[in-house]
Formats: C-alpha cells, structure tokens, sequence
C-alpha cells in the first residue's frame, strides 16, 4: 500500500536560513505519526509544506500521492487540518460553521453527528467567541473532519488546554485512527505523542535526529531502566561484588541499572540475602520525553548528528 | 465562480454583520443621526445674502441699462440682503433658468421702466421666487418691496395722489429649486458606500490575515474571487437599507426633493462593487493591521470631504475641484445627483461609466494581490 505521505530531501531555505535541511520519512496510511520538536525546530514549516501551503525550496513531497503546491486544490479536498490556537469567525456557532464547510466542501455530513463526535453538541448554537479554548480546538477538529479526511494533520491540537479537554481529543485521535485515517500529530506534549503515535519523528534545527516507534526510540537512544534502593554505600558495594550489577550511590541511594525485566527479581533477591538494612525501592525507565531532552541537549552540544532518514 | 459558494459565504458575513452592534450601529442608525445632524444645522442656519437674478430689458438708446434701473438695482444691492446677479435670458424662458441653476429668486424689469417711472406712469416689475424656500422668499420680497417704496416716494405726487409708480407681481420659479438637504442626501449615500465598506474591509484584510481564518479558508474550495464577491454582494445590499434609511429620513423629516428613479440602482451596486475591492487592495498591500488602517484613512478621508459628499464640489476652489475629479467617490455622488436630483441621463451614464470600469480594474487587482496567506 503506498505510503499517505512520503517527504524526501525536504529543505526550505528562507534566505541563508535552513529552516528545514533535508529531511527524509514516510508515514503509512491508517497510522498516527508525531513530529516532535522544540520551538523553531522546523515542524510547523514542515507541516505547512505537507498542507500545501508553502512552497518547498528542494526535495520531493507527495501527500496521499499529489504535490501538495501544485496540486493543493485537489489535496484539500482530501485533508483536514486543524492549526495551533484555532480561530474562527466570532459570531458564528459550530453548528453554522460546520454547515458553511458542508457547504463548500459540498458534502451531506450532519453537524450534529459532527459536534456529537467532538463532544461540542451542546454548544452548538453557542457563538465561537463564547467558547473556551478546548472547545474552539474542538470546533478546529469538527472543520477538519467535515470532508470526510483521509489525513488529519494536527499542529498541537492540545496546547493550552485542560487535562479533560486534552483528554477528549486524544479520544478523537484514537477514533480517526480506528476509522483507518492517518494522523499527522504535531506536538509539545511527549506524553501526547508516546500515548497516541504509532511512529514518531524527532527533528530539531531542522533535521531529523530521532525517528521510529516511541519505544523503539526509548531503547534507542534512552538509558536502561534502574532499582533505586534506599540503603548504605555496604548494600552497593555488596550488589556490586554478587551481582556484577553496575551499582553506584546516586542521591544517597544505591541505584542499579537493569539490563532486561528479570534483573529486577534478581536484585531484590540479592538484597534481602545481604542482611544489610534497606527499606523502599523504585524502578524507573527513561520516557519519550527524557530521550527527547537529551537528544536534542546533544545534538545542540554538537554531539549528535541526524539520523539517516529510513 | 461557483455561486453556492458565494452564497455560503454571503450567509456568514450577514450573520457576522447582523450580531455585531457596532456594525449595525453604524449602517442603521448613524445614517440616521449624520442626516439628521447635517439637516438640522444647514436647514436653521441663515446662508447670507440671497441671489436675485435679474433680466434688466430696459435698456437706453446705446444699448446700456437706463440709469434708473441701474439705480434700482444699485439700490437693492446696498440692502446687503439680496445680491443682483445679471443675465441674458429671455424673459420667457427665465422660470426654467432659475430652476435648472438652482436660483430661488429672480427679477424682470420691462423695457421702458424708466420712462414709465419719470412720467409716473405705474410699471410693473416681475419677480420670481421659491415658494417653498421661505426664508429666501421673505427677504427678497421685503427688498424689492422696500427699494420700490423708496423710488415711489421719490416720485413727484400731483394734487393729493401719490399713487405708486413701481409695482410688482410675483410669481413661482417654475423648476424644483434644491436645497442644501437635497445634495446631502446622495453625498451621505455616497459617504455609506465609502466608508462601511472601506472600513470594514481593511480591517477584515488584516485581521483575518493575522487570526489565520484566511489560511483556514485557504484550505477550502472557496476561491479568492468567491470571497470577495460574496463581501461585495453583501455591501450592495446593506447599501440598499442605508440608501432606504437617507432617502426616507430626508423626505419625511426635513422635506427633501430627490427623484426616486430607478436609475439611482447601478450606483448603488457599482459604488459597494469599487470600495469593497478598494478595501481589499488596500489591506492586502498593507503589513500589519497598523499599517492597513492607515492606508484605509489616507485613501478615506480626502474622498470623504472632497467629493460633494456634505459640500458641493462647485463651491470648492479650482484645485480641490480638479483634485475631486481624480476621486472615485465624485463619480458615484455626481451620479446619484444627476439621476435624483438633475435628471440628466447622459452626465449620470459617464459618471456610472468612469466608476465601472474602476471597479472592474480594482476588483481584478485586489483578487490578483490579496492572498489567503504570505510565503
């Protein structure tokens, strides 16, 4: 099945400044992809230049197989995008917006199904500028799903918003994706992204430097899960010499790394053979969100380059 | 053009429109009160002399004006209350002169007034006036009246008859006269079809712009000229109501002249057609939504004042008058006035001609230069 966006060489220069410098990746149809980055790291660009909406300075891009530039009027018919902060016309009511896209899009989608999706049918006939933000983001989806998209693209749908509204969209994320839709997600939220996305991308400066599952990612380029032991230097120096476990005092705490799930039962085990006194214990795991801090901290301390595109 | 687009459009601008209090502040009510303020004002306040317009056919055997009507008209000249204004027209045609030049006051002296006068012999002047225009009326009566009494008095009595020597018969100007609420009224209809339109886009062109509702709309089937055409049928209409709005107010409150003529429609059309792509262009050139109001004011205002739209263009002087013939607006109010007030069809057409072709230029401009969003 060929690929609902396929990005290859991707650069968009404004001036000397490469906003985007040769980007590469590919998200099959029916999944939700995630672009991840810190501010000015090259997404919204990228995002735009997928929509049609600016003009690529070098490098193919195809979107459900059309040249989003030149055959933007074509592509729009089959997308539906929701920008960051979503504004609409003041005095209109979602249920008069939705009619007004029904209309030009020329489809017979029923508002009220609609809004009953996104969870915004009881203000239906509430004017936009009465709205909360979680409830216009909400308007934005509704828009976005009036022609019946084969592709969502998202840019941060939940930023600013309440957890209960960030938690209705990402409920309408999962239905897109169960209805086969492809979702392009944009976001600041890891936590978004390693919940929702089945493929992820990481770019900063403009290039990519991470991209894959989240958890692929994670055992990629995150550290290896750790004990934490409430106990003395003796029970890290006696894990040490048992176990062979890289065990060391990290803020007053004896911290082992472990290299798979077993290691854990083994540690435990081995404390409790010791003899010596220790109370609580805590694993931990590095998530998306540590991963993403420190990739992009090295790439910014030349340490990393990007990755290869897949 | 796909017309359900334009009319989905159209459903949501009226609505925006019709839920804003301030827009329809200002397309419904401030008509009302810029009419009423301007009628009140020009309708109590006294303009001056009054114009007498005078045939003088009694003339001496060099062809001159006799020495005793020059000195009646001298006369009423010194009254300061009236100021002569001599013409050749024939006595015949003078009613429909000074209706077609908008004189409300005019004045015939006979040939062989001076003969009459020095052998007392009555004569009669003949002495037109507004009917309908009071105040002018009063006081040219009372001048003719007050410098005729003082040349009769002059006159030498017989016996115990002084009868009085110089008479005069009054009679209407034949042609409506205007005043100054019958120019405003198409001035005002013109200073709508500038202003709401001008206004409102400028700032739609920039706000949208920068809240992102035109890239949101970009990514829909409506096309830039659907837009547009959907704003400029809306004008058009809401045009209409204000135009409704002047028209009635004037007449039904300060008793205005205007001929309600079908040929007023095209103005109103093609008027809303050039400032809605004028208000575009404008925004769509401009930056930010700083530097896009101050374009709209610098095209707005000159057009504001210097089009005929609370002043006659006739009484500015020769520069600002050639300056208000590069004005569009001009074109738009002169029209109006030719149709409503001149019935001059052939005028109003090359006023109506001039302002078409503008709006097809700006129209076409404003689709080319006003994008859904900069690169």
């Amino acid at each position: 099945m060929p690929a609902a966006i396929e990005v290859d060489g991707l650069v968009k220069r404004y001036g000397a400044l490469a906003a985007v410098d040769g980007i590469g990746f590919s998200v099959p149809p029916g999944t939700v992809f995630s672009f991840l980055g810190p501010n000015g790291a090259g997404k919204t660009t990228t995002t735009e230049i997928l929509e049609g909406l600016r003009r690529a300075t070098e490098g193919t891009v195809r979107v459900l197989g059309l040249d989003p530039w030149t055959e933007g009027a074509a592509l729009h018919r089959r997308i539906g995008v929701i920008p960051q902060d979503f504004r609409f016309f003041e005095k209109i009511t979602p249920k008069e917006a939705i009619e007004y896209y029904r209309a030009l899009f020329h489809t017979q989608v029923d508002p009220r199904t609609l809004l009953d999706q996104v969870e915004l049918a009881d203000k239906a006939n509430s004017r936009f500028d009465t709205l909360s933000g979680g409830q216009k983001q909400k308007l934005g989806l509704a828009l976005a799903l009036t022609n019946d998209p084969e592709i969502c693209f998202l840019d941060e749908p939940t930023t600013g918003l309440d957890p209960h509204a960030r938690r209705a969209i990402w409920a309408v994320i999962r239905t897109l994706k169960r209805e086969g839709r492809t979702v392009f997600l944009t976001t600041h939220y890891l936590e978004e992204a390693e919940l929702l996305a089945d493929r992820v991308a990481i770019i900063h400066r403009g290039k990519i430097i991470a991209s894959g599952s989240p958890a692929d990612i994670i055992r990629a380029h995150g550290k290896p899960a750790r004990m934490s032991v409430e106990g003395s230097p003796a029970l890290a120096a006696y894990l040490q010499m048992n176990l062979g476990a890289a065990a060391v005092m990290e803020d007053g705490k004896v911290s082992v790394t472990l290299a798979d799930k077993g290691d854990a039962l083994k540690v435990l085990t081995a404390i409790e053979a010791s003899g010596l006194p220790w109370s609580s214990f805590t694993t931990t795991q590095d998530t998306l969100d540590d991963v993403f801090v420190r990739l992009v901290g090295q790439m910014d301390e030349g340490a990393l380059k990007s990755e290869t595109p897949p | 053009m796909n017309g359900r687009h334009i009319a989905a459009d159209l459903r949501i601008v009226s609505r925006t429109y019709l839920r804003n209090p301030v827009a329809l502040f200002f397309s419904l009510i401030f008509p009302i009160i810029l009419i009423s303020m301007f009628g009140l004002i020009f309708s109590t306040v006294g303009s001056g002399a009054v114009t007498l317009v005078v045939i003088n056919e009694d003339h001496n055997a060099q062809g001159g004006p006799t020495a005793e009507s020059s000195a009646f008209l001298a006369a009423l000249n010194s009254t300061t209350v009236v100021k002569v204004q001599l013409v050749s027209v024939t006595p015949q045609n003078f009613s429909t002169y000074l209706g077609q030049n908008d004189y409300s006051a005019g004045l015939v002296i006979p040939a062989g007034f001076q003969g009459d006068y020095l052998n007392r012999t009555p004569v009669n002047l003949t002495l037109y006036t507004n009917p309908e225009d009071a105040s002018s009326t009063g006081t040219v009566v009372g001048a003719v009246q007050g410098v005729a009494n003082g040349f009769n008095l002059r006159a030498v009595c017989s016996g115990t008859s002084c009868a009085p020597t110089i008479g005069f018969t009054t009679l209407n100007v034949g042609s409506q006269v205007y005043k100054y609420i019958d120019y405003l009224i198409p001035g005002l209809i013109g200073f709508a079809i500038l202003t709401s339109p001008m206004f409102s886009m400028v700032d739609i062109a920039s706000s949208y712009r920068k809240d992102g509702i035109f890239r949101e709309l970009s990514l829909t089937p409506i096309t830039r000229a659907e837009w547009l055409t959907s704003r400029i049928v809306w004008y058009v209409g809401l045009t209409f109501v204000t135009a409704g709005i002047m028209i009635g107010a004037g007449i039904f409150l300060f008793g205005a002249h205007v001929t309600l003529t079908l040929g007023v429609i095209p103005f109103l059309v093609v008027g809303p057609f050039f400032f809605v792509s004028l208000g575009m262009l404008a925004g769509s050139v401009a930056k930010t939504p700083e530097s896009a109001a101050l374009i709209g004011n610098i095209i707005t205002f000159p057009m504001m004042f210097l089009s005929g739209t609370f002043f006659q263009v006739s009484s500015m002087p020769p520069g600002l008058q050639a300056f208000a013939h590069i004005l569009p607006l001009y074109y738009v109010i002169d029209g109006m006035n030719q149709v409503m007030l001149f019935s001059n069809t052939s005028r109003a057409l090359f006023d109506l001609l001039v302002v078409l072709i503008g709006s097809v230029v700006v129209f076409l401009l404003a689709v080319r230069l006003f994008k859904w969003r900069d690169e």
